[in-house]
């Protein structure tokens, strides 16, 4: 490993080493501390009755688990159906944002089109301008196209992500040339080209791609919540604040709980390439 | 080959192009590019009853007249200095901190990215009913009064609310910016630190001339885009001040274009708002820019 701020030789010293000890024991406790403490007291003050978590000095476990705030939650917020449409809507972006992304980006990498960069530009610009500036207009341009309560109102604007592109596009030039030259040689179209060449060479980024393509839809708030106005078409977090007002609190964070255990699980599955996805999108460039 | 050959080529392949982008220059035209435009003409509109005339300025004017225009305003720039201050500074040094052990590493890393990971909503909710309870029963005031702290009123108290916005907001967000600087500290060569030793730097004069120097373009780079993304607050005041707060100490700018367009039937004033909040943040782009193409 490569030597940082303090030298490996000082840490291993008596006295660096006593600190380095004492030191990181500290850390791994205040960070466990205070990144899954509040998520301790989420899990289990949902299980808390109204009468314990109003309860001074509160209590660190649940004295009478009450595991029906959370099929109350379940029940009355219909969570089974805002969490099939939450995940309808996410795979269906990664699927728009995989074929017409990568389509787009292949295009403007390695078949290189008249006004490509132009296009590319354009697309890039939009990068520059924040999302929330947008959404007026964005709204008043889904009602035109009548796509409310449609799934394409999430859809089609996922399609219309630069970072995705440009992610995508400085992948595709980094293959050498010759590799798709031969393709040609051999015959193949462009389409051939990119299903069985490019593609397959391209795979950890297509998966750094959806991953955020689903991890954008499950977190996304404003922009469902106005494209989907019914309730059989919302999606979970716009669901459960819609029902906060009227449902009591330990209910409505169980209800928070359900809605965010899909995203812990997907963390814990993709970590490494989230993690990778992230450095890799923002430094090299 | 032949000329023609290649030149009957060149036109299949400019039309294969233009079929592999047609899907994502739709969606674009659509739901980016026209809207731009579409926002700055309906500025300057006015739809009543189905029927659209051309007002002027009266929209502006409108929306300046709104009692809580400038609260607004006050709001989310105190909410993106602070975050500044604080959501800027605590990533870079937990991530010079991290960089430093050599242990947990993968532990530490998944840790305060995990937050990022959980939808804002369900987050906001932990916060609003458990965190900041503003009864002794909510953490923070268990806490506080555990350690004969005076407590807080956290959201019912205007002085506390953006602050506590801030904190809420740097919980969850901060794991992203950890994890690039990470990276960058990754990159720089240990040869300069080093180097600083032999002259007797200490470890603060080698954080002040060896790290923040050498991760000082991510470092700019993250500021910008923290402004952009934080002056956009919205989710943290509806959810957690049920949007304007204690004596409107939580409404921001997003949250006034959402009160305007959604529910005061008013989209032409929210989007001359919109259009006041991007001539906003261009400014800030170009005072950025100009800051940073200094040459050295």
């Amino acid at each position: 490993m490569t030597r940082t701020l303090i030298s490996q030789s000082q840490l291993r010293r008596g006295r660096g080493r006593f600190l380095y000890w004492t030191l990181l024991a500290l850390v791994l406790g205040v960070f466990s501390l205070a990144f899954i403490g509040p998520l301790y007291w989420m899990v289990t003050g949902a299980l808390k009755s109204g009468q314990e978590i109003a309860q001074t000095p509160p209590t660190l476990f649940p004295a009478d688990p009450q595991p029906q705030n959370y099929s109350d939650a379940w029940y009355r917020l219909n969570l089974a159906k805002l969490l099939f449409n939450t995940f309808y809507y996410a795979v269906g972006a990664v699927v728009f944002q995989l074929v017409l992304d990568t389509a787009a980006a292949y295009a403007l990498s390695k078949l290189r089109p008249i006004f490509g960069n132009v296009i590319l530009g354009l697309m890039l610009a939009t990068l520059m301008i924040p999302a929330m500036v947008l959404i007026v207009p964005q709204y008043v341009t889904a009602i035109d196209l009548n796509l409310l309560d449609s799934p394409f109102a999430i859809w089609l604007p996922a399609v219309a992500n630069a970072f995705n592109i440009f992610l995508l596009k400085r992948f595709f030039d980094s293959i050498p040339e010759d590799l798709l030259a031969a393709a040609t040689m051999d015959g193949a179209g462009p389409v051939r080209t990119l299903w069985s060449i490019v593609l397959p060479i391209s795979r950890p980024i297509l998966g750094v791609v959806s991953i955020f393509a689903v991890t954008a839809v499950w977190k996304d708030f404003l922009w469902p919540k106005l494209v989907m106005p019914s309730p059989e078409t919302r999606t979970v977090s716009v669901g459960i604040y819609a029902f906060a007002g009227g449902t009591p609190m330990n209910v409505v964070v169980a209800a928070a709980v359900i809605a965010a255990i899909p995203t812990v699980i997907f963390f814990l599955i993709f970590q490494k390439n989230i993690m990778s996805g992230l450095t890799a999108g923002s430094l090299k460039g | 080959m032949t000329n023609g050959w290649v030149g009957g080529r060149k036109v299949r392949n400019h039309l294969t192009g233009h079929l592999f982008l047609i899907g994502a220059v739709l969606c674009f035209a659509f739901f980016a590019w026209y809207p731009m435009v579409r926002g700055i003409v309906m500025s300057f509109q006015r739809t009543r009853r189905g029927v659209t005339t051309w007002v002027g300025w009266d929209n502006y004017e409108r929306i300046i007249d709104d009692p809580s225009f400038w609260t607004a305003w006050k709001n989310t720039l105190y909410f993106t200095v602070l975050a500044l201050v604080v959501g800027y500074a605590v990533p870079f040094f937990v991530a010079i901190l991290f960089n430093e052990l050599r242990h947990a590493k993968g532990y530490l890393r998944a840790l305060v990215y995990l937050p990022v990971m959980l939808p804002p909503a369900s987050t906001l909710f932990l916060f609003k009913f458990y965190v900041y309870d503003p009864s002794d029963a909510g953490l923070f005031n268990a806490i506080l009064k555990a350690l004969h702290l005076p407590t807080s009123q956290w959201m019912q108290s205007p002085a506390m609310t953006v602050p506590a916005m801030v904190l809420a907001s740097t919980w969850m967000n901060m794991g992203g910016a950890v994890l690039i600087y990470l990276a960058a500290l990754q990159n720089i060569p240990g040869e300069l630190y080093e180097a600083a030793e032999l002259d007797g730097a200490g470890v603060w004069r080698r954080i002040l001339h060896v790290t923040i120097p050498q991760t000082k373009l991510i470092l700019s780079l993250m500021a910008m885009l923290q402004i952009v993304a934080t002056m956009q607050l919205f989710i943290e005041p509806l959810i957690l001040a049920n949007g304007a707060g204690s004596q409107d100490s939580a409404t921001s700018v997003v949250y006034l274009i959402y009160q305007h367009g959604f529910f005061q039937n008013d989209l032409n004033g929210a989007a001359a708002l919109g259009v006041l909040m991007l001539v906003v943040l261009a400014g800030f782009s170009a005072v950025y820019l100009r800051l940073t193409a200094r040459p050295e």
